[in-house]
């Protein structure tokens, strides 16, 4: 135990720990995402990722945001496990055509006002596997997009500045 | 001398045909049998102890024959390809799943993507190829066009049933609970004993085999990257290095060792995230955020130096697209002394944690018996006792040079959650130590070299170590020289029956442990 704690206290927080150029873009990232979370959703954002045929990538990406050096959880932005509490469905991939259904219900399971978020190349557009008989393309293909953030995958920093983009330009809740 | 070839030759004698010339490179072993004597050559691999590494089937209408049916096997360094052909108009194959275990799905996949039937098969359920997909839709046929939707039909899976007092059901999936990749899991249980649990894979088909023959042999290294986005470095290293065999390419010293830096870059950040989950599963958060920490460290060192978190797309054919100078290598070694320092602590702090060792310890265990029938690879396979690395048994340089190097590959037998973790740490270990090496010892030199275009009706092979274990990419060549078949062989294709076998006499809830000591890819799988 003692073993732990030491760790923990020389590690300390490492979250923005240094004035640097990433860290003050990431925080002024945040603080704006806080901001718009804080307006339109009261403080807090849940979000349900879906992977709808994504190469893993892009969830490697979305799992970066919430370590603790991004820690999206601060600014309010919590992942949840079931769509019922999402208030935004972060999609990857391109759409295949095996889980195509599987989308279509969680988008359905999700309750209004939703948002829904393209996140990499191949959820906004198909990227490099293109519209087969297997894929079907980008997400819009299948349920209303709001917003797209791209990028192959798109970095941590890229998903934080995303995401505010959406949320400052939501000023009518569906 | 090759005890593969050996084994073969005895067995079948004048029956088998070796070809020379068609598959590159020229130490993998090709030959030719009748179909009749497909079982056969499996038998004779089987007692040489070999292990099945892949089997997968072609269409070569386009050449004027049939379809062609391979199995690739494995034995210390040797690899060996047994091909049979069948006519076109009715076109099966004698199944080898009675003798080694993994034909099961690679066979069941066969059947659904290529339209092959297996013979005495004993799964005739489609795999990959959902229920809803017309009967006669086989998109790996050069007669299938891929570029249209297919129209969704009626039809009903059939999941393996248990019956009886106090049996329930528990399905799983697709949309799992975590940031993950889709699947599907049915556990039959009784309270909280796990009775049987059934994997449905497939949900990520995008057609990769497929889409892979319309593009060109220079494009294809993008592709193959964003086969398993985590792997991203050792699929296009797999590509390239099958590409590269066919066309004769003598790539530059330097090239090898970059891209082993790359390998072991990619291993190092895998493994601690990897281990940092795993601790989470089992309710020991601190672990996650301290690995979560190191590798965010290391991905952002990928990002300044080499413009790539996960050094995506910098493996090409013919080389690499990015080099490194003295600035570079002192920021990675200074990285590594860091790394390595935090990394000791936390091991400690691992190895100390009685409540950590109670959850991972005899849980989820793969004996070696049973990883040796599913021909499991990689971490699973070295946490079951199989000394399998293609580092060692299948070496590009630097990992030849086995004097200087001295690559220590760790092997444990006890096959349960803590084996795996614990070949996780060795391996982050060596890697470190490899990646200091290979700084230390990198020739100078140019970056990459000329690709010619392949031979019309040539095959090229190669087996990589990636993070999870070997993955193997078979490249064909079409009668005009252009990309007639690419095969991927992602370690998860196998060592996903491994976990179906682990979770054996385990209770419900430690099942997410489980399945993150595997930590199977899905995309890389399913194609």
């Amino acid at each position: 135990m003692i073993r732990i704690l030491r760790q923990i206290f020389r590690t300390g927080i490492v979250t923005e720990p240094l004035p640097d150029q990433v860290t003050r873009e990431i925080q002024a990232a945040g603080l704006k995402l806080e901001a718009a979370v804080r307006e339109r959703f009261r403080r807090s954002i849940t979000i349900r990722q879906v992977d709808a045929g994504s190469c893993n990538g892009c969830e490697l990406e979305i799992h970066a945001i919430n370590n603790p050096i991004y820690n999206c959880e601060k600014y309010g932005i919590h992942f949840t496990a079931s769509p019922r509490f999402a208030d935004l469905l972060l999609v990857t991939g391109p759409v295949t055509r095996n889980m195509e259904i599987a989308l279509r219900r969680t988008y359905v399971s999700t309750p209004s006002p939703k948002f829904v978020v393209a996140v990499g190349d191949c959820a906004c557009t198909g990227g490099i596997f293109g519209e087969t008989y297997a894929s079907l393309g980008g997400v819009d293909k299948v349920i209303p997009v709001d917003a797209r953030i791209p990028g192959c995958p798109p970095t941590p920093l890229q998903l934080m500045q995303g995401l505010t983009r959406l949320l400052d330009g939501a000023d009518t809740k569906k | 001398m090759s005890i593969l070839k050996d084994a073969i030759s005895s067995q079948l004698g004048a029956e088998v045909r070796f070809v020379e010339g068609y598959q590159h490179p020229a130490r993998t072993i090709f030959c030719i049998v009748p179909q009749e004597k497909f079982v056969d050559a499996a038998k004779a691999m089987k007692k040489a102890y070999a292990l099945l590494a892949a089997e997968w089937a072609t269409d070569e209408t386009t050449f004027g024959r049939g379809y062609g049916i391979f199995a690739c096997y494995r034995w210390g360094h040797e690899y060996l390809i047994v091909k049979t052909e069948t006519a076109a108009d009715a076109p099966v194959f004698p199944s080898l799943t009675k003798h080694f275990l993994p034909a099961w799905r690679f066979e069941r996949q066969i059947q659904s993507l290529m339209g092959v039937m297996p013979l005495n098969h004993p799964d005739t359920r489609p795999w990959i190829k959902f229920e809803d997909w017309p009967e006669d839709a086989w998109p790996l046929r050069k007669s299938f066009d891929a570029s249209k939707p297919m129209p969704r039909v009626e039809g009903e899976y059939k999941w393996t049933k248990a019956e009886g007092e106090g049996v329930y059901e528990i399905p799983v999936g697709p949309v799992h609970a975590g940031i993950i990749e889709p699947g599907h899991f049915r556990f039959q249980a009784v309270g909280e004993d796990v009775l049987n649990l059934e994997e449905r894979l497939g949900y990520v088909h995008k057609g990769i085999e497929k889409r892979f023959e319309s593009l060109s042999w220079d494009e294809g290294y993008r592709l193959a990257g964003r086969v398993s986005g985590d792997t991203t470095v050792a699929h296009s290293l797999g590509y390239c290095m099958a590409l590269e065999s066919m066309t004769g390419c003598n790539l530059p010293e330097r090239v090898h060792w970059l891209r082993a830096l790359f390998l072991e870059r990619e291993r190092i950040a895998n493994h601690l995230g990897d281990i940092g989950a795993i601790c989470n599963d089992a309710a020991f958060a601190f672990m996650l955020y301290q690995m979560m920490r190191l590798k965010e460290m290391l991905l952002r060192t990928n990002h300044a130096l080499f413009g790539h978190r996960f050094i995506m797309d910098r493996v090409v054919p013919g080389g690499v697209a990015v080099d490194i100078d003295t600035a570079c290598r002192e920021v990675i070694l200074a990285e590594l002394d860091r790394l390595s320092k935090d990394f000791e602590r936390l091991v400690v702090i691992y190895e100390e944690n009685p409540s950590l060792e109670d959850r991972v310890r005899n849980t989820g265990m793969l004996k070696p018996k049973r990883a040796r029938e599913i021909c499991a690879v990689g971490i699973v396979a070295r946490a079951s006792g199989l000394n399998l690395d293609c580092r060692i048994f299948n070496p590009f340089p630097p990992y030849d040079q086995y004097d200087r190097l001295e690559l220590g590959v760790p092997v444990m037998i006890t096959g349960d959650v803590h084996a795996r973790t614990w070949v996780r740490i060795q391996e982050v270990r060596e890697s470190i130590r490899i990646i200091r090496w290979i700084l230390d010892n990198m020739p100078d030199g140019a970056i990459s070299a000329p690709v010619a275009a392949p031979f019309p009706d040539k095959a090229g092979f190669a087996a990589v170590e990636g993070w999870r274990g070997e993955i193997i990419y078979w490249l064909q060549s079409g009668p005009n020289g252009e990309l007639n078949r690419c095969m991927v062989r992602d370690p998860s294709s196998v060592n996903w029956l491994g976990l179906e076998r682990a979770i054996h006499g385990n209770i419900v809830p430690d099942f997410p442990l489980c399945n993150k000591s595997f930590n199977q890819s899905y995309s890389g799988h399913d194609l």
